[in-house]
C-alpha cells in the first residue's frame, strides 16, 4: 500500500542540506509548505492520504445521499443536502490541497474509477432505513472527527488548513446526526427499533474506520515519524469508544459489544475486536455496496463528460476570440 | 496541544444546545427573512387567495428542489455538485417559508411537512415544466433557465408590490436566490450551446423539448396582483438573448393545453412525490 521508506535519505551534499532542514522542521513542528523542499516519500505519501481522503468525501456522498429525495421532513431534507453538499466541498478543498503537491484532480479521479486508489471502506455498507442518516452522523462523523482533528496540526500547511475547515463542518455534521436519532427515539416504538438496528449495524464497521490494529498497519511508522499523522490506530479508536459510550446511555440504545465495559485500573473501556476479516474483504472490494458505490461514480463522470468537454471547448474558443466574447463567466460554480 | 482540546467538539454533543434550530441546521437559513415582518393578513387581502397562490409557488420549488437532488452523486463535477445543490436547498428554503404562510394564511394552521408530504399529486398546482423528468445536464440547465428567469421576474414584482408583507419578504430574499440560479443556467447554455457539436446538439433538442411547456408560465389568473401575461416579454428576452449568445435560436412550439396551475399534471409528479413522501407516510406518527 505505501510507496516510502521508512527512513527517507538523501544524497548530495545539497540535498543533504534541504533534507536537514526538512527535518528540523518537522522537528520543531513547522509546517511545511507547497514551494518547500520535501522528500519524495513525503510528498507521496501525502498525496496518496489526502486523495484516499478527498475519493472518501465523494463517495461517501452516497449512502446518505440516498435519502434526500426521501427524507420525512423538509427540514430533515435541507439539513441532509446541505450536509452531502458539505461533503462535496470537502472533496474540493482535499482535492485542491493534493494539487499543491504537484497531483491532478482528473487523473486523482481516474485512479479512484479505476480502482487503483480506495476510499474509506466505510461507505460500501448500505443505508436501508432513515435513521441511519443519524447514525452515520453519530458514528461515522464522529469516527472522523477523532481521526482528523490531529491532522489539523499536521506538519503539511494546505493539509492541515483544510482539516481545520472540514472538522468544523464534521463537528456540525455530527450534531444533526445525534439530534436526529435524540427526536427518533423521543418518537415511536417501531422508530426506537429503528435506531437500535442501525446502531447494531454500523458500530463494527464504525470501529474499523481507524485501521488496521497499530502491529498491522504498515503506513504508520513513517506517517508518525514525519507527523502526518499523530496518533496511532488504537490510540484512536480507544478514544472514539470512551467518547461515545455515555453518549449511547443518553440515547438509550445499547452498543453491540458484550465486552464493553470500563476499566477502573486503565481509567477507559475495555472492548471486544472487531472482525478484521470482515474489513480485509471490504477493501479487497467483497463489501455489500463496493461495486454499486464504484458504478455510481464511474457512471456520473462518463456521462459527465460532454459536459466538461464542451466547457473546455467553449472556454478555448473564448480566449480564441479575445475578451469581447458575448460571455465571461469563469469560475461561476467555484 | 493537549488532547482534552481535539476531545472537547465531540464531548459537547451530548449536552443540550439552547440555539434555535434555524441557527445550527445549516440549510434552514442563519438568518430569520421573516424577523420583524407582521404576520396578520393585512385587511383586505383575500387569504384564501393569498394561501393558494403561496401554496402554487411552493409546489413549484419543492418539485424543482426534488428534481435538482436527484442529481445529487451524479453531476458531471464536482463544482456542479455543490452549485446544484445550492439551487436546490434555496429552493426547498422558499418552500418551506411559502407553506407556512399559506398554512397561516388559510386559517388551517397546517405546517410545512403537511403540505409537502401528506396532499397527493392531484392537490399540488406546481408547474408542469418543473415535473419533467431531469433529462441530460442540457436538459435540467434549459429548464433552470426558463424557470429560474420566470420566477425572478415575479419575485422582483412580488418584493415590490406584493400586497401580503410575509410574500413581499420571502419574495425579497428569493430575488438574491434567483438571480444566481438564473445567471448559472445560462452560463451553462452558453457553454453548452458554444461547446461542442454534441452538446450543442443536446441544448438544441432541450430547448424543443421544453418549449411546449412554457406556455402555461404565462397564462392564468394574476399571482398576487401579478398578471403571468405580463412576464412574457421580460422572460422571454432573457432567454432569446442567451441563446443568441450560446449561438442557438429559440424554438416556437404551440403550448401544451391546460395548465398545472389548474391541477393538470404530467404523468411524472405522482411517482416523483411517491418518492418523497415514502418514508413520512410509512411513520404516520413518527416524529423526525
Amino acid at each position: 500500500m505505501t510507496t516510502t521508506d521508512s527512513a527517507p535519505s538523501a544524497t548530495g551534499g545539497a540535498e543533504q542540506e534541504l533534507q536537514e532542514r526538512f527535518d528540523t522542521s518537522i522537528a520543531k513542528d513547522r509546517r511545511i509548505e507547497p514551494r518547500d523542499w520535501m522528500p519524495d516519500g513525503y510528498r507521496k505519501t501525502l498525496v496518496r492520504q489526502i486523495a484516499q481522503h478527498a475519493h472518501s468525501e465523494i463517495i461517501g456522498m452516497q449512502p446518505e445521499g440516498e435519502w434526500i429525495t426521501r427524507a420525512p421532513s423538509l427540514r430533515r431534507k435541507a439539513i441532509l443536502f446541505a450536509k452531502v453538499q458539505d461533503e462535496a466541498g470537502h472533496g474540493l478543498y482535499l482535492y485542491s490541497a493534493a494539487e499543491t503537491l504537484g497531483a491532478e484532480r482528473t487523473e486523482l479521479t481516474e485512479r479512484l474509477i479505476s480502482g487503483r486508489q480506495k476510499y474509506s471502506s466505510i461507505f460500501n455498507y448500505p443505508t436501508p432505513t432513515f435513521a441511519d442518516v443519524g447514525v452515520i452522523g453519530w458514528f461515522v462523523d464522529g469516527a472522523a472527527i477523532c481521526n482528523q482533528v490531529p491532522l489539523c496540526r499536521s506538519s503539511y500547511g494546505p493539509y492541515a488548513r483544510a482539516m481545520v475547515r472540514i472538522c468544523k463542518e464534521e463537528s456540525f455534521h455530527q450534531r444533526q446526526g445525534y439530534e436526529l436519532l435524540m427526536t427518533m427515539v423521543r418518537g415511536t416504538e417501531e422508530q426506537r427499533r429503528m435506531v437500535q438496528d442501525a446502531v447494531d449495524r454500523w458500530w463494527w464497521p464504525s470501529l474499523m474506520m481507524f485501521g488496521p490494529p497499530d502491529g498491522d498497519s504498515p503506513n504508520s511508522a513513517a506517517s508518525m515519524a514525519w507527523k502526518i499523522k499523530r496518533h496511532t490506530n488504537d490510540e484512536l479508536r480507544s478514544r472514539f469508544v470512551d467518547m461515545t459510550v455515555p453518549q449511547a446511555e443518553r440515547l438509550g440504545v445499547t452498543l453491540p459489544d458484550p465486552e464493553l465495559r470500563w476499566n477502573p485500573e486503565r481509567g477507559r473501556h475495555d472492548f471486544g475486536t472487531p472482525d478484521w476479516s470482515e474489513l480485509q474483504r471490504v477493501i479487497k472490494g467483497d463489501g455489500p455496496c463496493n461495486a454499486e458505490r464504484m458504478t455510481r461514480r464511474r457512471t456520473a463522470h462518463e456521462d459527465g463528460a460532454w459536459v466538461r468537454e464542451a466547457a473546455t471547448a467553449h472556454a478555448a474558443k473564448q480566449a480564441a476570440r479575445g475578451p469581447r466574447g458575448s460571455h465571461t463567466e469563469e469560475g461561476t460554480a467555484a | 496541544m493537549a488532547d482534552t482540546d481535539d476531545d472537547h467538539i465531540y464531548l459537547s454533543l451530548a449536552e443540550e444546545h439552547g440555539d434555535g434550530d434555524a441557527r445550527w441546521a445549516f440549510g434552514t437559513g442563519f438568518e430569520d427573512p421573516l424577523h420583524g415582518v407582521e404576520t396578520a393578513v393585512p385587511a383586505g387581502v383575500d387569504a384564501v387567495r393569498l394561501a393558494a397562490d403561496c401554496a402554487a409557488l411552493a409546489d413549484d420549488a419543492l418539485v424543482g428542489a426534488q428534481r435538482l437532488a436527484e442529481w445529487c452523486t451524479r453531476a458531471p463535477e464536482l463544482e456542479e455538485e455543490v452549485a446544484l445543490a445550492n439551487i436546490g436547498l434555496d429552493l426547498l428554503g422558499q418552500a418551506r417559508l411559502l407553506y407556512t404562510r399559506a398554512g397561516q394564511a388559510d386559517g388551517s394552521g397546517r405546517g410545512e411537512d403537511a403540505f409537502a408530504y401528506f396532499r397527493d399529486a392531484d392537490a399540488f398546482r406546481s408547474l408542469r415544466l418543473a415535473e419533467l423528468p431531469n433529462g441530460d445536464f442540457a436538459f435540467s440547465v434549459v429548464r433552470l433557465l426558463w424557470l429560474s428567469s420566470w420566477r425572478l421576474a415575479l419575485f422582483t414584482r412580488l418584493a415590490h408590490g406584493a400586497p401580503d408583507p410575509v410574500l413581499a419578504a420571502v419574495a425579497e430574499k428569493g430575488v438574491k436566490e434567483l438571480t444566481y440560479h438564473r445567471q448559472y443556467a445560462a452560463d451553462w447554455v452558453v457553454r453548452l450551446g458554444d461547446g461542442t457539436e454534441e452538446s450543442h446538439r443536446r441544448t438544441v433538442a432541450a430547448l424543443a423539448g421544453i418549449a411546449p411547456y412554457t406556455g402555461e408560465l404565462f397564462t392564468g389568473a394574476p399571482v398576487c396582483g401579478v398578471a403571468p401575461a405580463d412576464l412574457r416579454d421580460e422572460v422571454t428576452g432573457v432567454v432569446r438573448q442567451v441563446c443568441a449568445a450560446a449561438g442557438l435560436e429559440l424554438p416556437e412550439a404551440e403550448p401544451l393545453p391546460g395548465s398545472g396551475r389548474d391541477g393538470d399534471r404530467t404523468d411524472h409528479l405522482a411517482p416523483l412525490l411517491a418518492e418523497l413522501q415514502s418514508v413520512a407516510r410509512a411513520h404516520p406518527e413518527g416524529v423526525w
